[in-house]
């Protein structure tokens, strides 16, 4: 018995081997209200297209990781939620890409204000070259927001568990604070313009592992409060984190696709397109 | 293909739990021939084996632990280290019902062995086979084969029914055998369990490949 089914192992049925299936069922529905909805979008640098057709909902007070290989379009896709990608030349998008219901590239959208609404924290931490209350104040005073700045200081700093560290030293640069202290501290400057929605483009991937950590707790403290969407190359962090996971990889015309979209638990432990498996199971990437 | 390290490991330990299932096979088989034969020394080998089996339960739970902790497995090859580790405890515990048979056998001592014990026997074999037949359903991700296997668990509690029900007669009969009687149903008892166990395998087999948890079959007992 022994020796049959050893040599089975050989030539086991592979549980990897999980045909492809279609997008009805690979991209899962979110449960709650939409901040975002992304229907066929498609984006452009040039005649090169980095993603295409991409059909996702954005939860409301969640966290939704965007996961893949580089070049996917990860990156694309969550710098297009605050068009941010205005700013490259022969950039052009397709579909719909919605906020509240709003397209956000409708002729007319007021793109400052959609950054506000929108913040985005990136990989690495890039404080102003200023104190750490300017840092936070700069944001509120450029878009007029009324109040008492030092309480809007505190209140944004708070929020990004920083306070504690800082509330001694505020007028001390903010390039004066360590790396994780850093990227809290963009994070309190993201958040001090009252933002709806946080973008972080891999915020972690500068970061040690015990300010990783920080960052991340501090993230599941904001969806209290907050819509977040993160770009992670760290899968261990997505699933640690986020409610949902996107999945996207470059197909062979090296177009960004979104491959499977449902709640992380469901999408780390039992995935349903065998390209999802293969990358999470570190199978290619 | 990547991770060629992480595959070996992972192919090395599903041969251990073959290699536990062959040992903790050969107990159960041992046991119930003992029995059969009325053989004490092979009753106290099946004793005496148990703890090897013990050894490789711990051996295969330390590899699982090992591996979830440097290769961080996701999806499936999370599902197949977690199966692995609740199927060893399985049959770890299966081995334990062998040796409580081999112990009934030389509690028995000199005592005729008399009953249904062509039932009881019966009861083990058809164990044998669900067991065989479920670690085949392992390593050939064979979720529709275990299912069937759970569904003949109700043809051992059969067993045990109309085996407990012969014994309480014989009790009744003949007041004076109820120590016969006992030990008996604690033999069809530890085999019948040995066959819940084997549903339990089954579920395993079923989560790995379908990575849902489902309870298949519930024991009467």
């Amino acid at each position: 018995m022994v020796v049959d089914n050893i040599a089975r192992t050989q030539t086991e049925r592979d549980l990897t081997s999980i045909p492809t299936i279609p997008q009805s069922e690979r991209i899962a529905p979110i449960s709650g209200a939409a901040v975002v909805d992304v229907q066929d979008f498609s984006a452009y640098y040039g005649a090169f297209r980095a993603l295409d057709g991409v059909s996702m909902q954005i939860a409301e007070k969640k966290i939704t990781a965007l996961i893949g290989p580089s070049g996917c379009g990860k990156s694309t896709l969550l710098r297009c939620i605050n068009r941010m990608n205005d700013l490259v030349d022969g950039f052009r998008a397709e579909g719909r890409l919605t906020y509240h219901g709003q397209d956000l590239y409708d002729k007319g959208v007021d793109v400052v204000e959609v950054r506000r609404r929108i913040g985005m924290v990136f990989q690495k931490p890039n404080p102003f070259p200023k104190s750490i209350y300017e840092n936070i104040a700069f944001g509120p005073k450029v878009n007029g927001i009324k109040g008492n700045m030092a309480e809007i200081v505190e209140h944004a700093l708070r929020q990004a568990a920083l306070w504690d560290e800082v509330k001694d030293k505020l007028q001390q640069s903010g390039l004066a604070l360590s790396g994780g202290q850093q990227q809290r501290l963009c994070i309190a400057r993201a958040l001090a313009v009252q933002p709806d929605v946080i973008l972080m483009d891999e915020p972690c991937s500068a970061l040690d592992p015990i300010a990783t950590l920080k960052i991340e707790d501090l993230m599941r403290e904001l969806a209290k409060e907050y819509t977040i969407v993160i770009v992670t190359h760290n899968m261990q962090q997505a699933a640690r984190v986020a409610d949902y996971t996107a999945f996207l990889m470059m197909r062979q015309d090296r177009a960004g696709e979104l491959v499977e979209f449902r709640d992380t638990d469901a999408l780390f432990t039992r995935p349903r397109d065998k390209r999802t498996e293969d990358y999470i199971t570190g199978r290619f990437g | 293909m990547t991770r060629e390290l992480f595959e070996k490991k992972l192919r090395e330990m599903q041969e251990d739990v073959l290699i536990m299932g062959s040992m903790v096979e050969k107990a159960v088989q041992r046991s119930i021939d003992s029995l059969r034969t009325r053989d004490a020394a092979l009753s106290n080998s099946v004793v005496s084996d148990d703890i090897a089996i013990n050894k490789k339960r711990y051996e295969i739970e330390d590899k699982c632990i090992h591996l979830i902790a440097l290769q961080a497995p996701m999806a499936a090859d999370l599902r197949i280290i977690v199966s692995i580790l609740f199927i060893s405890n399985e049959l770890e515990r299966m081995a334990d019902h062998a040796e409580g048979i081999a112990r009934i056998n030389l509690m028995l001592g000199e005592e005729a062995l008399t009953g249904p014990i062509g039932d009881i026997m019966l009861m083990g074999e058809k164990g044998i086979d669900m067991l065989r037949r479920s670690l085949t359903a392992f390593i050939e991700r064979d979720d529709a084969s275990a299912r069937s296997i759970c569904d003949e668990d109700d043809e051992i509690d059969a067993l045990y029914d109309s085996s407990y029900h012969t014994l309480i007669q014989d009790v009744i009969r003949t007041p004076q055998d109820v120590e016969r009687v006992t030990y008996l149903i604690w033999t069809c008892h530890n085999l019948e369990r040995i066959a819940d166990r084997v549903t339990n395998i089954c579920e395993r087999v079923i989560f790995m490949v379908t990575g849902e948890l489902e309870e298949i079959n519930v024991s009467r007992y």
